[in-house]
């Protein structure tokens, strides 16, 4: 008999970010009794590192706009491999949902007739992000956090506890789902606080958590990105889809190491800023691909005549396409002429007197003196390619967001994979957030309330995950022929190596083989993941268990990758570098190889992922009429354009 | 410059007791006290409980009190040191430690559930709402507001009195009161909320002597006592101790305030 | 561990016992007392200053010149200053400095001030006397209860502060004329009042009160542009509150200390025209 705390709740929701949150404030207005697990305080998630804004076509700045041609535009940005019934929602209801935001105490900025004002952004045919300076993940957060306690103090006055309807277990981190045979019966947590153990039964789980970004070495996510809810699905049996799409931006900051992988704005660039390599070289002029040989100039001396008249020159090679770019730098590092700490120079001090670039580039100037001490009116700054953004995740149904074949499990947000297609535009992820956060959160309540009885939760399954958890506490030994336990920050640096290395920005199928040898190389050793000290907020144990999660997530991303032979948005390679119309509707799913989801699916010994391919359902007819034919020529196969 | 080794000094230990921890740490060129506590974990201490989110200064979880000032640990840089000083990192002295560097923040998660929220207006639906930048202006700067609760900790209120945390919100969550007063489509008063009084009577605004510590150790640079807590005094005495007001307000019959 | 594995003797404040522990009042490294004390000395060098010059009653007329300490000067027992600043409304049973009248409104309203209640809490009452330095007292009220509930009534003293601040005014204008109370004059003592009653009007409008009052207390800006106008003009000044607060102490004592070396004789005013 297992001696874990249990508690009844209708709806669970593991994540506190925009989609979590949204999804808790859904199912608690519908009725649903709803607690919410996260890994940090509550309002710090991830979220709040978003800055540019939310896209929505409310129109306040050019009328032109709606959501036909939002949904265009996020098609376009997602090389059409977008689930477009998720695009054609989320396009419909974005404006929607920003504006009941406002009714909870948003405060976006403002045009000049009071309305909230929209910004232009790449990809956005009109202006579009509803943004509040460039805190507008912030806001987004804030503003729900509010809601919540807001919905608390109701149900305070009407039961006298703040927590009887909708409850958030702060720093807490979900480690299973527990299953009544297909069906999801709750999950399996610790209290990173005291490392006790909990269990919340609950008939509907939705999965909120972010990305996989900690998979990377240079990343512009933080530690909790460890693609927990990637994995939880996968160990509850749903397949994750596309997840070779992560999107990497050619230039975020690489030195110094505390600010690694943070975001250097593209307008860096636009403003004068030019690539360099150790050598002094400006090398973008070697790498101009020859469709883009007339568009590009052939001197330096004629690339900066096009800051001052554009018309009559060419621009420079560094304002190619962004993998373009990524690839440049990539190739540059990898033939040893990259800068001291693994990166490129992109210099604006010899280019610009001191005075214009701190006019032109406030945040970057400011940005680079207080987190690195580094003037950039004074020196280049080192700059690589950053992991920024899964566009694939968990296969869900576009309506209702639920899981493909668990009942009762729901995936929302950057976790859930299919509205960005191959790549995600700016913009689109905020407003992700709020729609799909909302239907989930829709859908778990009604799943919940639909049900006669609630699944039952077996004891086998909460031992079974406490063993699991408590693993790295008695690593050694356990296997005396294994060898000495291994420090977790030592393979999880390790992995993150292989992974930026391997199945970075630009893959190539020898690599990446390779990388799944080192993946199987490293879940061995992480069997071995030992911890000294006790359970009480204890980081290396966390780390210990999220290395679980990073592995499965970091072989899916790798084989989805091997498989797919083209390059199409955020998965480049370098073997079959061109688009290829006959991948457009084929879909990638990954599925653990050991369906019990048990403990021996994390046997090192074996692969864990099996791929298998998909067709995907042939785009509406009525959302193809909003395209141009010569347009979709270019992306759909010839039998889809026929049908 | 090159890496060098700097002393550290860490507390560690729990509510039951603990200590000031020597670490001797290298230290690589560019780096902040967070890289530090780091590759201690990394190397040293596997253990050490330390809360921190998005290093970037945006997500306000790495809060400590450095050489015994209230700092984000991700915020500040290993340069402002001498290279010979030894860099005291303690826990937030103002709340129950839970252990190492991590305490229990749950009093302000206890104050923000205390100030009524936002109370939409009645007569209007959501996407009909019009506020004008200049009146979003003040709420916006409060709400720029990332959490870390420095201020809560450095107020002397609750800092050197723990008996004062029942009767005072603290800095962050008065700024919060501010910021539903002075936004612009609040329909609190039309509700029966008086913000401007309950300031006084249920947050504890009174307890607040202005000594601008929360201002000087905010890192967003909001000016919590001059745009938040001095003017939501003077909200607070229109309502309560200024007979002129209370006078006009009668003869006019309306809520002064525009 | 190192030192101190003791929890606290439930001492109270940051030695409460459920905190981290750590006997230190504070850990500070920096020089945090250096504020404290020189505001300290400042002020405390005013007090005396100004004490000695109020209640000795002379020295304080040099025509045209009216030491801003005796203006206005509404007791009987006030010099004659020809056209200046009298008003006999206390008539003669007042027998002291008739100084004293006048000084409790500036006084009053720069003990309420916003900035020098910050302070005298921290370098006087050491409450606290820096941030994150514990307080040595055992219990804090701040504000809530008499006597400094009493601090509420700031803004009356900007109002008096107003009117003062207009005498002295009267009193600059009046020193553009010559000892025969001839217009078109100017010496140094002129320009020395000049600038006082820049930095006088400067500091009075920089009042948080008065940013209340000209626009702070309204929820819609949009609808008042004027008063919107007047609200940030105030408020650029506010954000130099504490720096106007002591150039204007230092300019109003220097003014009266000027008044006093030409009342006392020791220089004749340079006369520009």
């Amino acid at each position: 008999m297992s001696a874990v705390e249990r508690q009844q709740w209708d709806v669970v929701v593991v994540g506190a970010g925009g989609a979590g949150l949204r999804a808790a404030i859904e199912a608690r207005e519908r009725g649903a009794r709803t607690a919410v697990i996260c890994k940090s305080l509550f309002g710090k998630a991830h979220t709040v590192m978003a800055e540019g804004g939310i896209a929505a076509a409310m129109a306040n700045v050019n009328e032109h706009d709606n959501w036909q041609v939002h949904f265009r535009d996020t098609l376009r940005g997602g090389k059409f491999l977008n689930q477009w019934r998720m695009a054609e929602l989320h396009a419909k209801e974005a404006p929607d949902r920003v504006w009941e935001l406002e009714t909870w105490g948003a405060l976006f900025d403002r045009t000049k007739d009071g309305k909230i004002s929209q910004r232009n952004f790449g990809g956005h045919e009109y202006p579009r992000l509803a943004h509040v300076g460039d805190r507008t993940g912030l806001e987004l957060i804030r503003t729900l956090q509010q809601k919540i306690v807001s919905l608390q103090q109701e149900d305070e006055k009407e039961t006298g506890d703040y927590e009887s309807r909708l409850k958030v277990f702060q720093e807490c981190t979900v480690t299973r789902i527990l299953k009544d045979g297909t069906r999801v019966s709750g999950v399996f947590a610790y209290e990173r606080e005291t490392g006790r153990f909990f269990v919340l039964e609950a008939p509907a789980v939705v999965i909120a958590t972010g990305g996989i970004g900690k998979s990377f070495k240079v990343t512009s996510n933080s530690w909790e990105y460890t693609g927990d809810g990637h994995a939880l699905a996968l160990l509850a049996g749903a397949p994750l889809l596309n997840m070779e799409f992560v999107q990497f931006h050619p230039t975020g900051m690489v030195w110094p190491p505390s600010v690694k992988g943070i975001l250097v704005t593209e307008s860096v660039r636009g403003d004068g800023g030019v690539l360099r390599n150790s050598e002094g070289k400006r090398f973008m002029f070697d790498y101009i691909p020859d469709v883009f040989k007339e568009k590009y100039a052939e001197s330096e001396e004629e690339g900066d005549r096009w800051y001052e008249d554009p018309d009559h020159n060419r621009r420079p090679p560094e304002l190619l396409p962004r993998d373009e770019v990524a690839r440049a730098i990539n190739s540059e590092v990898k033939a040893g002429r990259g800068s001291p700490h693994g990166g490129v120079f992109l210099d604006v001090s010899t280019r610009m007197p001191a005075e214009v670039i701190r006019r032109r580039l406030p945040s970057m100037y400011h940005q680079f003196k207080e987190l690195a001490d580094v003037d950039i009116t004074a020196e280049a700054m080192e700059v690589g390619p950053t992991c920024h953004y899964v566009m694939g995740g968990v296969a869900v149904d576009s309506d209702t967001a639920a899981a493909r074949g668990v009942p009762g499990l729901f995936a929302a947000g950057e976790v859930a994979g299919g509205m960005h297609g191959s790549n995600r535009l700016g913009g689109n992820s905020l407003s992700d957030l709020l729609v799909f956060g909302r239907r989930a959160g829709w859908h778990a309540a009604d799943h919940a309330a639909d049900l006669d009885e609630r699944p039952a939760v077996d004891d086998e399954q909460i031992d079974a995950a406490a063993a699991e958890a408590l693993r790295p506490f008695s690593a050694e030994g356990q296997e005396p022929d294994s060898g000495p336990p291994e420090n977790p920050y030592t393979l999880h640096q390790a992995l993150q190596q292989s992974m930026n290395d391997l199945v970075g920005i630009i893959r190539r199928e020898g690599e990446m083989e390779q990388a799944l040898e080192n993946l199987a190389g490293l879940r061995v050793r992480a069997r071995r993941a030992g911890v000294e000290g006790h359970r009480q907020f204890n980081p290396g144990w966390h780390l210990a268990l999220d290395l679980r999660n990073m592995l499965l997530v970091s072989e899916c991303v790798a084989r989805a990758a091997l498989e797919r032979t083209e390059s199409r948005g955020g998965h480049t390679r370098e073997d079959h570098p061109v688009m290829d119309r006959r991948w457009r509707p084929v879909n990638l799913l990954c599925r653990l190889a050991d369906p019990t989801g048990g403990l021996a699916a994390a046997d090192p010994e074996r692969d864990q992922i099996d791929l298998t391919r998909e067709s995907t359902d042939p785009i509406r007819a009525d959302l193809l009429a909003l395209f141009e034919k010569e347009e979709l020529v270019k992306y759909l196969a010839e039998e889809e354009l026929y049908e | 410059m090159s890496g060098y080794t700097a002393h550290f000094r860490v507390w560690r230990g729990d509510v039951e007791g603990g200590g000031l921890e020597d670490f001797k740490v290298e230290v690589n060129d560019g780096e902040v006290v967070l890289d530090i506590i780091h590759r201690i974990q990394a190397t040293q201490a596997a253990d050490l409980a330390v809360r921190w989110n998005c290093k970037a200064g945006k997500c306000g979880s790495c809060s400590a009190e450095i050489n015994g000032r209230p700092r984000l640990l991700c915020m500040t840089r290993m340069s402002v040191f001498e290279q010979d000083e030894t860099i005291t990192v303690t826990p937030l002295r103002a709340f129950p430690v839970i252990r190492d560097l991590v305490t229990d923040v749950g009093f302000n998660y206890q104050k923000a559930r205390e100030v009524p929220s936002f109370v939409p207006p009645a007569d209007l639906g959501p996407g009909e709402y019009r506020m004008y930048q200049e009146d979003v202006d003040r709420s916006q700067e409060f709400r720029k507001c990332i959490e870390c609760f420095l201020c809560q900790d450095t107020c002397h209120v609750v800092r050197d009195h723990e008996e004062n945390k029942t009767a005072f919100a603290g800095p962050r969550f008065l700024m919060r009161v501010a910021e539903l007063d002075m936004h612009p489509l609040d329909a609190a008063e039309a509700s029966g909320l008086d913000r401007k009084r309950t300031a006084q009577d249920e947050h504890g605004l009174g307890y607040c002597n202005i000594t601008k510590c929360c201002t000087e150790v905010c890192p967003e640079g909001i000016h919590i006592t001059d745009n938040a807590l001095i003017p939501l005094k003077e909200r607070a005495v229109d309502r309560k101790y200024d007979p002129l007001v209370w006078l006009g307000s009668k003869i006019r019959r309306r809520p002064a305030g525009g | 561990m190192a030192t101190g594995t003791e929890p606290h003797q439930n001492s109270g404040g940051v030695r409460t016992r459920t905190r981290a522990a750590i006997s230190a009042p504070h850990l500070r490294t920096d020089r945090w007392w250096l504020a404290p004390a020189v505001t300290a000395a400042g002020l405390f060098a005013f007090v005396v200053y100004s004490t000695w010059r109020a209640f000795s009653n002379a020295h304080y007329y040099s025509a045209p010149y009216v030491s801003p300490f005796y203006s206005p000067c509404l007791a009987e027992n006030c010099r004659t200053m020809p056209s200046g600043p009298n008003a006999d409304l206390f008539g003669s049973w007042w027998a002291i400095s008739p100084a004293i009248i006048i000084l409790i409104f500036p006084l009053g309203f720069r003990l309420t001030c916003y900035y020098y209640r910050k302070a005298y809490y921290r370098s006087f009452w050491a409450s606290p006397p820096a941030c994150a330095v514990a307080e040595p007292h055992a219990k804090y009220t701040g504000e809530t209860r008499f006597p400094l509930i009493l601090q509420n009534v700031h803004r009356y003293f900007f109002y008096f502060a107003l009117l003062v601040a207009g005498v002295l005014t009267y009193d600059t204008v009046l020193s553009f004329r010559d000892t025969h109370e001839n217009w078109g004059h100017m010496g140094l003592g002129t320009l020395v009042f000049l600038v006082n009653i820049v930095l006088i009007w400067a500091y009075t409008l920089s009042c948080h009160s008065c940013r209340h009052i000209v626009g702070g207390k309204l929820k819609h800006f949009s609808k008042h542009p004027v008063r919107y106008k007047a609200w940030q003009f105030v408020g650029r000044l506010n954000a130099r509150h504490m720096q106007l607060a002591w150039a204007s102490l230092v300019s109003v004592a220097l003014a009266d200390f000027y008044v006093y070396l030409l009342a006392s004789g020791v220089f004749d005013d340079p006369r520009f025209f």
